[in-house]
């Protein structure tokens, strides 16, 4: 057993109200250079829709990703071989075309425009050339279903949905869509990682963020092709990639990344995750049914006495494993096991996880009047307006079982609730309805706790980095006294 | 006519003997200098992502193309008699001769499509840099004088290990030996100034990028992990500071 800490997240995605404040606040700070204006490290897509960049879950397109092969797995397009052969020019590395392209409005127009008889105009113009532009795609393009016609049709996940699905889907005064926030995933078998040609991405062994270093980075772009949830970008100014480095700099002083900071709707839970590292080649391995309850099982119980031996044997700090204790994240993934990782079929094992959004499936029409249960406790899930099959294909790996645990789950503690604050419901139905879902009074009651009424501190339990002992062991603290702190640096100005 | 005589030969010294030990001095001098001292500046600078049609037909048979004539030229500097003994067979000398010209032209018709492309799309050209324009340049002088040389004066092959590579020996061993190229004619000597003057001008420009191909990679494991301290070390208490 290698024990390993992980800062992992979870996304309540019944809670986001789509409002892009995470993406302002992480471009605001991280990618408002020249090059960088059209990385969205974190975005927010509308499903069913094509995402940023379009379409990025079409693997037969971008070609990123594992693929599990005769018993072992590759990269898809990104292995030793192909990245040697296709160096000069890879062909499924993503263009500016399928992000889109910036642009700014010549606002100075509005004011200096000659007199006359139209009204002054702030025409669009590219942030790349200077030149006029006609918009023509962006980072949130079709965000609220705007033209789904053209966009939402298209999603991926709508692989093994019969017409008659999409037909209703998309039906007038039945559509139905929900919100898809999306950062890097920290994944612990990162494609881009083992993509990157020049050794320059790596996972940061305390708390596993993965990081470009980007003085070894040679903008070969293997990591842009390789990662299968398009999370790294090309700097097409410096000649580097970069990605979401999950605000370290704020972690390390004990702030929440900046996107989960500012969370209007309070979706986003951090905390630590213990998991065994020796499992992660046999997990990523695992057949595609199997692939959500095996990840599952890589994370470790905090409390139990054995894994704390491991972790302190392997050098995690007490406070590491005291913060994996209070690990709102280990409660949504393990204990509760209604958080779902995304996309689990590409077998980078995120660590970043989704609670399934419980969206209007319930409400039949008998007649005049709404019905809202079918014969049994439950709603049918199977009749729900977005069908199980969509979000199956989405959190786990077509693995509809796990996805309706998780969403039974979330319905019980809701009626449950109403039945103790409301009463319109008996008592009695309610706790019937927990014990079918396979949740206790406590644990409803836990849910519920950190699903409503949670505290800042409640959903971000970051462990502190402990950097001072680092520090000290390489250096005495009193080295710098009475100099510049911190020497030079070189500027990332680009080369000729 | 005497004093012409020496004019040439101080000419023949300044190209030949001169600009190579400056351009060899210069390009270990800067290179190593630049990659401790700006190391972020080595990249490839790709432009794909900005253009991704014209760069397959621009970028591909140009690297191609260089890697082919560049490894002829190193196996004619490298192993002079083997070259020699494998051109006594005439058809395999057109075989070598011929598959150099191919190589020659891939690297040519790459650099045009590079040029067109550099040209004509917007987006590439806000990342084209004078530089750039210079090593463009400078390559297009090298592949025209070699073509030509390959056309005109022909069985280069051959010529390059009897007379070429001794000449480059003679660099390398610190002895320089002009005789041997003062008799070629002026496109030749003008294929060789024009290498030592992309040697000297490397280190200042994104060809730089060519000496950080990653190597390594090939043999490593897929996932890289780094840890910023030993962190089994640091929490047993004898390492702890104020030892």
């Amino acid at each position: 057993m290698d024990v390993r800490s992980q800062i992992s997240m979870v996304f309540h995605l019944d809670k986001c109200i789509g409002c892009h404040t995470c993406s302002i606040a992480c471009k605001n700070i991280w990618t408002d250079r020249k090059g960088t204006e059209y990385m969205w490290w974190n975005n927010v897509e509308t499903k069913p829709g094509t995402g940023f960049p379009t379409k990025w879950e079409d693997q037969e397109k971008y070609k990123g990703g594992w693929e599990k092969k005769n018993g072992s797995i590759n990269l898809r397009s990104t292995g030793k071989g192909r990245v040697v052969s296709n160096i000069f020019h890879h062909p499924h590395q993503p263009s500016m075309n399928d992000y889109y392209e910036p642009w700014t409005y010549k606002y100075d127009e509005l004011f200096n425009a000659p007199e006359g008889n139209d009204q002054p105009t702030a025409r669009p113009v590219s942030m790349v050339t200077g030149n006029p532009m006609d918009i023509e795609a962006g980072p949130n393009w079709d965000d609220d279903l705007s033209g789904s016609p053209v966009y939402a049709q298209n999603d991926p996940n709508f692989k093994n949905l019969t017409a008659e699905q999409k037909a209703q889907l998309f039906a007038i005064e039945r559509l139905v869509f929900f919100y898809f926030p999306r950062i890097c995933n920290h994944c612990l078998n990162p494609s881009c990682v083992a993509s990157c040609p020049s050794g320059a991405l790596y996972k940061r062994g305390e708390d596993g963020i993965v990081l470009i270093d980007q003085e070894n980075c040679r903008g070969w772009r293997s990591c842009v092709a390789a990662c299968p949830y398009k999370k790294t970008y090309y700097n097409w100014q410096t000649g580097k990639s970069e990605k979401c480095i999950l605000c370290f700099p704020r972690i390390e002083s004990g702030q929440a990344p900046a996107c989960f900071h500012s969370c209007v709707g309070r979706i986003r839970y951090l905390g630590v995750l213990l998991y065994d590292a020796d499992m992660i080649e046999d997990v990523a391995n695992t057949p595609d049914d199997e692939l959500v309850e095996a990840h599952r099982a890589m994370v470790l119980d905090p409390h139990d006495p054995e894994v704390i031996r491991g972790a302190q044997s392997n050098g995690l700090h007490d406070h590491v494993i005291e913060a994996a204790q209070k690990s709102p994240v280990y409660k949504f993934v393990k204990e509760w096991g209604i958080a779902l990782p995304p996309h689990i079929e590409y077998r980078t094992l995120p660590m970043l996880f989704y609670v399934p959004p419980m969206l209007p499936v319930m409400t039949t029409m008998d007649g005049d009047a709404k019905k809202n249960m079918n014969e049994g406790l439950f709603p049918d899930f199977d009749k729900a307006r977005v069908p199980m099959e969509f979000l199956a294909n989405l959190f786990s790996a077509g693995n509809t079982g796990k996805l309706r645990y998780a969403l039974k789950k979330q319905m019980a503690v809701r009626q449950y609730r109403r039945a103790v604050t409301v009463g319109d419901i008996a008592m009695e139905a309610a706790k019937k309805m927990l014990i079918e879902a396979d949740c206790s009074i406590e644990e409803a009651e836990g849910i519920y706790n950190l699903t409503s009424l949670c505290t800042f501190d409640e959903r971000f339990v970051i462990p502190p980095s402990n950097r001072e002992e680092a520090i000290e062991m390489m250096k005495d603290p009193l080295e710098y006294k009475q100099s510049v702190g911190f020497g030079l640096r070189e500027e990332p100005e680009r080369g000729a | 006519m005497a004093e012409n005589t020496i004019y040439f030969d101080y000419l023949n010294l300044f190209w030949f003997t001169v600009l190579p030990y400056l351009a060899l001095f210069t390009f270990f001098l800067v290179t190593i200098q630049r990659y401790r001292g700006k190391g972020f500046t080595y990249s490839s600078l790709s432009s794909q992502f900005l253009e991704n049609k014209m760069h397959f037909w621009a970028l591909v048979p140009f690297h191609y193309g260089v890697l082919i004539v560049l490894a002829g030229h190193a196996f004619g500097f490298l192993f002079p008699g083997q070259l020699l003994q494998w051109n006594s067979n005439l058809l395999r000398l057109y075989v070598l001769e011929i598959s150099g010209f191919i190589g020659g032209i891939f690297t040519l018709v790459g650099l045009i499509n590079i040029i067109v492309r550099r040209l004509t799309d917007a987006r590439t050209k806000m990342v084209t840099t004078g530089a750039d324009w210079f090593v463009i340049g400078i390559l297009v002088f090298q592949i025209g004088t070699g073509l030509f040389t390959a056309i005109f004066h022909s069985w280069g092959s051959s010529w390059f290990a009897s007379s070429l590579a001794p000449y480059l020996w003679s660099i390398v061993k610190f002895n320089p030996a002009v005789a041997y190229v003062t008799p070629l004619p002026i496109m030749i000597k003008l294929h060789i100034i024009g290498a030592f003057v992309v040697i000297l001008l490397f280190p200042f420009t994104r060809l730089v990028h060519a000496l950080v191909v990653p190597n390594p990679y090939l043999w490593r494991k897929p996932q890289v992990v780094r840890w910023n301290w030993d962190r089994k070390k640091i929490r047993t208490p004898e390492f702890k500071i104020h030892k």
